[in-house]
């Protein structure tokens, strides 16, 4: 009997990570936000983090370690056509695991700073490069708008030139597939199921209002660790 | 009816998603099967094969020659007069029509806000240029550019796509097929089941934005990029394919038969991350197989007439004795052609 409780389908689960950690694969778990659902709101309602963390992020890192088991399981057998097969879903669930992390360290409540302006060397690089904090929002707004189908809207320092970049993504492309030593600072979600129950069509009215919770202060650490 | 003397400028249809768009050539000729009506069809079919049969026509470079083709117009030009904007098409039912398997609020949005979007935005790109005035596959394929595509293709596609879709639909769908398309699918897919299958999975993986379709294709190799040098019977069948965007089956010179639309807000009203589940309320609750079937015979009647004017071009052809440009291509395919050729006996 005692057998038997030991084989139900958690425990089988558990038994599994335990053999993927034994051979070295590490597999991934949902980040926790450092913020409630509804925190971001009125800029982003709690029904759209809810959904876009627990479901959307979630399901891109279950299809993420299923692919990565497969492609495992083929280097090991040296199935080279399997691990070629497998290289969208890598990039298509792993790509949306490392945007989605990097994107709820982007957002931040209003009373944790959210929206408020960078200062110190970042907030001196955006006025040197793009004129002003509002120019280069401006900037990142057209450009995120513009984003036919689904993508993402980047700010980036690139850490060999030392120089910030705006640049889009499309699907779930990370932004090192745009440059090798492009460094996220700021990502900006523009799949539909990023502001669609709240926003519907108008995408604009989502890029004009996220800039309220966007937290710079992560953008800044990030930078000043790119360029000292 | 693509000129098959220049194999190297062939379409390269794919079953397979769409990371960048490849280059292609496109059409130099409308593909007239949104006609409802054999009728159409046959009119439209009548006006294209006037087109291929002068003899300059396969003499032309792949360069497109849309302004003398203003005027070859598609199944459109019989029931819509050319006129510099493209419309907004409403639904062939009330908004409210399919609930409760998509509701009233999202054909509000989708229909009245992003298909409006596309159209208006279309009409503001194209006033003034070239492409006023062309029909909106012309549009299409004109910006489509073989691939590397003109600002005014994603607006003119979407225009295209989103009315092929609000026609896929009628309230009270689904069921399953009957007649030729009912005997096609069990040719081409095994079963309704095996369709149905296929059609899900393509729908269910095409990656971020874009549309799964059921197409009728002909005279096509099944990779992609190959228009079939000897066309048989066996060409033609039905394929499932999807397409990322706004990318629809008109350039890879398939005929659509249906389609569904997998952009987030198709579905994300009603459904919201559950993309499976809208697959299926559309397949069982919203599909509607008896224009799938008015498709599909359009269809049948253009290629049929298309190969008529092929065969008489062939046999003009024949009389003046011109050598056909790719006799090369299979020359020596057969072992024991080669076998004169061998240095070393």
């Amino acid at each position: 009997m005692a057998l038997r409780t030991l084989a139900t389908p958690k425990t089988l689960g558990v038994l599994s990570r335990f053999q993927q950690q034994a051979r070295g694969l590490q597999t991934f778990t949902l980040p926790d936000l450092s913020y409630d659902y509804g925190a971001l709101e009125p800029a982003i309602s709690g029904e759209i983090m809810q959904l876009h963390h627990q479901k959307h992020h979630q399901t891109y890192i279950t299809n993420y370690n299923k692919a990565i088991e497969q492609l495992d399981d083929a280097i090991a057998k040296g199935d080279a056509s399997t691990a070629v097969k497998l290289q969208s879903a890598i990039k298509f669930n792993g790509g949306g695991h490392v945007n989605h992390s990097i994107f709820w360290k982007n957002l931040a409540p209003t009373s944790a700073g959210g929206g408020e302006p960078p200062h110190g060397s970042l907030g001196w690089a955006i006025d040197q490069s793009f004129t002003s904090v509002d120019k280069l929002i401006a900037k990142m707004n057209a450009e995120g708008a513009a984003v036919q189908g689904s993508g993402w809207v980047w700010l980036a320092v690139d850490k060999e030139l030392k120089r910030l970049v705006v640049e889009t993504t499309a699907n779930q492309d990370p932004l090192v597939t745009k440059g090798p030593n492009l460094v996220p600072l700021i990502g900006i979600d523009v799949w539909e199921h990023a502001y669609y129950l709240q926003y519907k069509n108008v995408r604009p009215d989502y890029l004009k209002n996220i800039w309220k919770v966007i937290n710079w202060k992560y953008a800044s650490e990030v930078y000043e660790k790119e360029c000292p | 009816m693509l000129c098959v003397r220049n194999p190297k400028t062939l379409p390269n249809p794919t079953r397979h998603p769409l990371e960048t768009p490849p280059k292609l050539s496109s059409s130099n000729y409308e593909l007239c099967f949104r006609g409802m009506v054999m009728a159409a069809a046959t009119t439209t079919a009548s006006h294209l094969t006037s087109f291929l049969s002068t003899p300059e026509f396969c003499g032309l470079s792949r360069s497109l020659q849309w302004p003398q083709r203003k005027r070859r117009c598609t199944s459109r030009s019989v029931h819509r007069k050319i006129s510099a904007s493209i419309n907004l098409k409403p639904p062939p039912y009330p908004l409210h029509a399919l609930e409760p398997h998509m509701s009233k609020e999202t054909l509000e949005y989708h229909w009245g806000k992003h298909h409006r979007a596309y159209v208006d935005n279309l009409n503001k790109q194209i006033e003034g240029t070239e492409l006023d005035e062309m029909s909106l596959e012309t549009i299409i394929s004109t910006s489509y550019n073989k691939g590397d595509i003109l600002p005014a293709f994603n607006n003119a596609a979407q225009v295209w796509n989103h009315e092929f879709f609000w026609e896929s639909m009628k309230p009270n769908g689904g069921g399953k097929p009957t007649g030729e398309l009912l005997e096609l699918i069990n040719r081409d897919f095994g079963s309704f089941e095996g369709l149905i299958n296929e059609f899900k999975s393509a729908a269910t993986t095409q990656f971020g934005s874009g549309w799964a379709w059921l197409v009728y294709k002909e005279h096509k190799l099944d990779i992609p990029n190959a228009r079939n040098p000897r066309p048989s019977e066996e060409d033609k069948k039905l394929v499932v394919v999807k397409s990322p965007n706004a990318v629809n089956p008109l350039v890879w010179e398939y005929h659509p038969l249906l389609a569904l639309d997998v952009w987030e807000h198709a579905y994300y009203l009603d459904f919201e991350n559950r993309r499976r589940d809208y697959i299926s309320v559309f397949l069982d609750n919203l599909v509607s197989w008896k224009t799938v079937s008015l498709r599909l015979e359009a269809a049948k009647v253009l290629v049929a007439e298309r190969e008529k004017e092929m065969a008489e071009i062939d046999a003009v052809d024949d009389l003046e004795m011109t050598e056909p440009e790719d006799s090369d291509m299979y020359f020596g395919s057969d072992p024991e052609d080669t076998e004169d050729f061998l240095d070393d006996e």
